[in-house]
């Protein structure tokens, strides 16, 4: 099978379903001439125009506002906002209008609407460009949290993405841009809502998505050559979460580990952990471990960004130590 | 501009219905019939009525906070709007919406909405949609003076005239966002001027003569239909009673409130309708009537209502 980029993934949704779709359009900051800031929409401007490709201002929260609206009305917009930093900008739109309006208007209207951004850390960056803050987002009721980690799921979720009827919020990881994976040349898609579990073991499970399960895949690489067999869950989707898969994992390994980037209080993990201890609390042997982010503003120095989100190295001592 | 028969019976009969279903609202209140908030649209229903009745039922509009007269303007029926306020299953958002949230897409209504300056976005994203998909439609986009001083506002008039959207502000400006005056909180105070910025042409009009407009509005909806871009209309109105039920109304004198009192969209509009000959005294009367009737039998169906079912606590949320 061939392999591409993630980023190249991603391209090749968007221009799959624009052609399929003459409702699909694109929406946001430097989409369009410049072909987006991690250059996921290069090459559509030119092949689809400026109807369906739009540079917009600077203008957070009317992005979201105006492609709700669009939505609302015949289309099937896919805005960008830059980075997830900047999702407070446009928070009010997102929480309020955008994920509730469905809701409130009693399920007499439908938003297939999605919301593409990317987060995380890993370019020093610094506070402003390296956030995770999927957190803030599975507490809102009504939309959709999907994060891709291979170029596959990349791909088959961002199309199930722009076909969907309810709005979606579709995180990127800035790291995993470059990163490769087979794709398949024929059209495919990926469920949302269902975890896939990229390593099958039998000592203990980890449960992650995004770019930390890259550094599980590698721990587990790690461990089994010391004779540890671990089990990799991605979640895939956040929203909703599919707990099945997960709780069955734990009833075979009955260890947990949590591997996040995202700030660990309030995070992510909380919830898993919470939603393992509810579905299958008499199958664990040991307490569910988190591995994540450090509760602070992401740090500048390429130091102390390495200390302030998980690695390799811990995620493998975690798992010793439990397993001791 | 000559007033037809036909159309003098519409604009008096929906003032005359938006007046009597937010004075019926207040009584539900007093009673404990009606739960919550309300944000009543008395005294400015010259504005939703006179806007919307130049346009189409295709069109759409997106309203605010206080929504009742949009949404009973742009063919909302009395008895589901009344049902909504109750939070019945009936209800035009099946009761899960309420006066905040009042909304009928099949009738154009983009709906009303609990944030300050919360329908400006969409307003602005249909007039996209419209442009995108070559169509005549038009959007009118009410909200208060409070809402222009709010970041969206300038985001989205920065919008419509990059890209000529078929979008009609309409600020509805009643003084007061709750009770800090427009003296106290703008720096400017003609908040036309605040469309200049946007290269936006800006007017504006008598929120108290329906005529009047009528007949802005409709100049306007012609120039967005035409392709010409967005426009900003500030309509200058009072409303009647406080922001909400709570409201003690100290931030304003009584002698102010007499003297909008002495506008009233109604009376201006049946007592030129007399003068002109086009509407008798007793057609008018008949209309109040008929007017009143509906509004009892509009809050007979709501308290008869069920409410939703448990059930439905989970359903609408995704599809």
């Amino acid at each position: 099978m061939r392999t591409i980029t993630y980023r190249q993934a991603l391209n090749e949704a968007l221009d799959e379903e624009m052609a399929r779709d003459s409702r699909v359009f694109l929406f946001g900051e430097d989409i369009a001439i410049y072909g987006g800031a991690y250059g996921v929409t290069a090459g559509l401007w030119q092949k689809y125009g400026e109807e369906r490709v739009i540079d917009t201002p600077i203008s957070e929260n009317a992005i979201v506002g105006t492609a709700l609206g669009a939505a609302l009305t015949g289309l099937r917009p896919v805005a960008e906002i830059m980075y997830i930093d900047f999702i407070g900008l446009c928070m009010d739109q997102l929480n309020n209008q955008v994920a509730k309006i469905r809701y409130m208007f009693g399920g007499k209207c439908t938003v297939p609407l999605v919301i593409r951004t990317e987060g995380g850390a890993g370019r020093t960056l610094g506070a402003h460009h390296s956030q995770s803050l999927e957190a803030w987002l599975i507490h809102i009721p009504g939309i959709k949290v999907v994060m891709p980690a291979t170029p596959y799921d990349a791909k088959g979720l961002l199309k199930s993405s722009i076909r969907d009827d309810n709005p979606i919020v579709f995180i990127e990881h800035k790291m995993l841009y470059n990163t490769k994976g087979e794709v398949p040349e024929e059209e495919y898609l990926v469920p949302i809502g269902v975890a896939d579990i990229k390593r099958e073991g039998k000592d203990i499970t980890i449960v992650t998505y995004s770019r930390m399960l890259l550094f599980s895949l590698q721990a587990a690489e790690i461990l089994e050559k010391e004779g540890i067999s671990v089990e990799v869950i991605d979640l895939r989707t956040l929203l909703p979460m599919d707990i099945e898969t997960v709780v069955k994992s734990v009833k075979k390994t009955n260890k947990v580990v949590i591997v996040e980037e995202d700030c660990k209080t309030g995070g992510v993990g909380a919830e898993i952990g919470m939603q393992i201890v509810e579905n299958a609390f008499d199958y664990l042997d040991s307490p569910i471990v988190r591995v994540a982010g450090a509760d602070v503003p992401m740090p500048k120095s390429p130091v102390l960004e390495k200390l302030a989100i998980p690695d390799v190295d811990r995620i493998c001592s975690v798992i010793r130590n439990m397993l001791k | 501009m000559e007033i037809s028969k036909e159309l003098a019976i519409k604009l008096l009969k929906q003032m005359m219905e938006i007046r009597q279903f937010e004075d019926m609202i207040m009584e539900l209140l007093a009673k404990n019939i009606a739960e919550g908030g309300s944000h009543l649209y008395a005294g400015m229903e010259a504005v939703a009525v006179g806007a919307i009745s130049v346009i189409r039922p295709d069109d759409y509009i997106t309203s605010t906070h206080r929504g009742h007269g949009h949404a009973i303007a742009k063919d909302g029926d009395l008895k589901a709007l009344m049902a909504e306020i109750l939070g019945k299953k009936t209800g035009v958002c099946k009761g899960k919406g309420g006066s905040l949230h009042l909304a009928d897409l099949s009738k154009g209504n983009l709906g009303a909405n609990g944030i300050v300056g919360g329908g400006l976005g969409i307003a602005t994203g249909a007039g996209l949609s419209i442009k995108l998909q070559k169509q005549n439609k038009v959007v009118l986009c009410f909200f208060g003076d409070g809402a222009t001083n709010n970041g969206i506002f300038f985001e989205c008039l920065n919008m419509a005239s990059l890209w000529k959207l078929p979008v009609v502000y309409i600020c509805e400006n009643n003084k007061y966002a709750m009770s800090v005056s427009v003296e106290r909180s703008h720096a400017v105070k003609d908040i036309t001027k605040k469309a200049i910025a946007f290269d936006i042409p800006a007017e504006n009009v008598d929120g108290q003569d329906v005529i009047a407009v009528r007949e802005v509005v409709g100049k306007w909806v012609n120039y967005a239909r035409e392709g010409k871009g967005p426009s900003f209309i500030v309509a200058n109105t009072y409303r009647y009673y406080g922001h909400s039920r709570s409201d003690p109304r100290v931030y304003r004198t009584r002698e102010e409130e007499k003297f909008w009192k002495e506008r009233d969209p109604i009376i201006l509009f049946a007592n030129r309708m007399k003068q002109e000959g086009i509407l008798s005294q007793e057609e008018i009367d008949s209309i109040e009537e008929e007017v009143r009737k509906e509004v009892e039998e509009a809050v007979d169906f709501a308290i008869k209502s069920p409410y939703p079912e448990p059930e439905e606590l989970y359903t609408d949320l995704y599809i």
